[in-house]
């Protein structure tokens, strides 16, 4: 049951007090910082790691950093990848077998993670999305995924409120932003103001790491002051044509804009990699060469690739048409038979890190118009 | 542990080429000598192993083929082989040597060579499928010491090896590197390249060069077409397409395409 307390004011020279407080409690903290001209999640142990005063900027295929010169931490919007990596790692090991001297073989589980994390930085979108996950790894009519979970059990959140959007921006449109709500499932959540943040926790165990702070409750002049950086958030230039596009889509699997949209894709993967909620994973064996042992790797695949539709010898989405139309209606129309709503939370990636900048949000307005006419867009 | 009363033959061997994948074979390092407890190395100049005429059941050749030797050595070879293996860029697509098959190389032997008479070169460079039937191809400029063990690993366990084929990109995602193109404007091959390097130059902060061959399913019009949104003239593009692997059908077509339109802009 998540409670919320009303908010408190943190001052800015005081973030560090939160951080050692989860570093007492063994909580290693992950943390936005710049890495290779982009905003990462990487560990940290001090504010003087995080990213001061940078600003994001986006268009489809693009993504520069800019300094603004102030001294907030968080104005940017959107990072490389949000929590996923983290939880569902990119490869791990699912088992291991080994060969007795007898050749009988012997299989061990790899120890489940015991890591306690922290992250600091996700936004409404992210948490979105991060409960998507929950759904689909944690799901009881499957059996849970024992790496996730272990992983996720540990994961203390701290949200920070959007103070802007960037240019591919459209959480408010699916629903998911951009502020985030006390059931979002962060443990604190924080909105930055110039001299500090007005905080708020939901759980137990963030109140647990706020109280010995002995914060103030925050002003109505703070909370006004949080309330109007939040809706420069809402000024958002995308969205998707509808929050159930469902019947739309499976009524257009013949429209010729799949063909269009075929022909500048380039079938590579980076707007799964990049989802926050794509979950497709392959799985190989990986020998010793001597034939002593042999590792059960599991890694991120892709709709994108032909191993995804790879069944008895036949490939069944041989080309780009037949795989960017998998991702789209599986995305935003199969994801509503199998988990009751859309799977995009509006992050925008898939439009920023797309290489040849294929914008999802364009695509599904011209599907979603009757007809089947096409745009060149 | 011995899973052969017999080890399997094999044989390492090296037409026109710069070694650079028997090195490849050499970084094993101590894996090299559980390798040679498995397999009896029958041939393999680099590591000092001479026997070019050995049957064996495994064959790498590392090269393309350029001379009129080489024509004939590569026939011998196929027969004398249960499987044969085209290893790295030059054995697989005729390498960076088949620049040559685009001009005139009579031309350059008469004019570089004070005897031209001695050389007995081949006006091309091609792939070993260009001349025999091959088993497998393991691309890569030079191949990495992990396409090696797993092939014989898995032809050993009486299975063929998974070839990677799918795009750069989904590695270079995997390890978790910023993407050079959207964040930089650095050209990149990495969305039509096959992995198999573990996306290694994105990993450094520098464009993928391609060197381990068209991935499946590419789509290089569109890549050149954002090659062109970011300022590239036509010839810059086509020499991105015309480097390691320009003799890769799929690269050949599209750096052609733009190499002429490159003249044409001229």
């Amino acid at each position: 049951m998540t409670h919320t307390l009303p908010p408190h004011f943190l001052p800015r020279d005081q973030l560090q007090q939160l951080f050692d407080n989860l570093q007492r409690s063994g909580h290693q903290i992950y943390g936005p910082q710049v890495r290779d001209g982009a905003i990462v999640y990487a560990p940290l142990k001090s504010t003087s790691a995080l990213p001061q005063g940078v600003e994001d900027h986006h268009a489809p295929a693009s993504y520069r950093l800019i300094n603004n010169g102030s001294e907030h931490w968080f104005d940017w919007v959107s990072t490389a990848q949000g929590v996923k990596p983290l939880l569902f790692r990119p490869r791990e090991t699912l088992w291991r077998a080994t060969r007795d001297t007898t050749g009988a073989p012997h299989f061990e589980d790899p120890a489940n993670s015991t890591e306690k994390l922290a992250i600091i930085g996700l936004r409404a979108c992210d948490l979105a999305a991060l409960r998507l996950q929950d759904r689909h790894f944690l799901s009881v009519n499957h059996s849970p995924d024992p790496f996730y979970a272990a992983r996720r059990q540990h994961l203390f959140i701290i949200a920070i409120n959007c103070t802007r959007a960037v240019e591919s921006c459209f959480c408010s449109s699916t629903g998911d932003g951009p502020r985030c709500d006390p059931t979002a499932g962060f443990d604190i959540a924080m909105t930055e103001l110039d001299s500090g943040f007005v905080i708020t926790s939901a759980t137990p165990q963030g109140r647990q790491v706020t109280k010995p702070l002995t914060l103030r409750s925050a002003s109505k002049a703070e909370c006004d002051e949080a309330a109007q950086h939040e809706a420069n958030a809402t000024r958002q230039v995308r969205a998707v044509p509808s929050q159930n596009m469902r019947d739309t889509l499976f009524n257009a699997l013949d429209h010729p804009q799949w063909d269009k949209i075929a022909s500048r894709c380039l079938s590579c993967g980076n707007c799964t990699s990049v989802c926050p909620s794509c979950f497709c994973y392959s799985e190989q064996s990986e020998a010793e060469l001597d034939g002593s042992s042999s590792e059960q790797q599991r890694e991120w695949d892709s709709c994108f690739t032909p191993g995804h539709s790879y069944m008895h010898g036949i490939t069944l989405r041989h080309d780009t048409r037949l795989r960017y139309r998998q991702w789209l209606t599986h995305k935003f129309a199969g994801w509503h038979d199998q988990y009751g709503r859309s799977g995009c939370t509006g992050c925008g990636r898939c439009i920023t890190w797309c290489p040849p900048g294929i914008d999802l949000t364009a695509e599904l307005a011209i599907l979603n118009r009757a007809g089947g006419e096409t745009d060149d867009g | 542990m011995k899973i052969h009363h017999t080890k399997p033959a094999v044989a390492v061997h090296k037409f026109t080429s710069c070694d650079g994948c028997q090195l490849a074979i050499l970084n094993l390092g101590e894996a090299l000598l559980t390798l040679a407890e498995l397999v009896d190395i029958k041939h393999f100049a680099e590591a000092g192993v001479l026997d070019e005429a050995a049957e064996v059941d495994i064959a790498f050749i590392e090269g393309s083929i350029s001379t009129p030797r080489e024509m004939e050595q590569v026939k011998k070879i196929r027969e004398q082989s249960r499987y044969l293996i085209a290893m790295g860029a030059c054995a697989t697509s005729g390498g960076i040597q088949a620049l040559r098959n685009m001009s005139d190389g009579q031309g350059w032997i008469d004019a570089i060579y004070a005897s031209p008479e001695h050389i007995k070169s081949l006006t091309t460079a091609t792939p070993l499928s260009d001349h025999v039937r091959i088993d497998l191809e393991l691309w890569g400029c030079p191949i990495n010491s992990l396409q090696i063990s797993s092939t014989i690993r898995a032809l050993l366990f009486g299975v063929l090896p998974e070839i990677e084929q799918s795009k750069v990109c989904l590695e270079c995602k995997r390890h978790q590197s910023v993407c050079v193109m959207v964040s930089r404007g650095e050209p990149c091959m990495g969305p039509v390249t096959s992995t198999g390097c573990g996306a290694l130059c994105p990993q450094f902060g520098r464009g993928c060069y391609a060197c381990y061959g068209p991935a499946e399913n590419p789509n290089p019009n569109a890549l050149a077409n954002r090659f062109e949104g970011l300022g590239m003239t036509a010839d810059e593009i086509s020499r991105n397409f015309l480097f390691i692997n320009n003799n890769a059908p799929v690269f050949h077509a599209i750096g052609q395409k733009y190499r002429n339109k490159g003249r044409t802009d001229e």
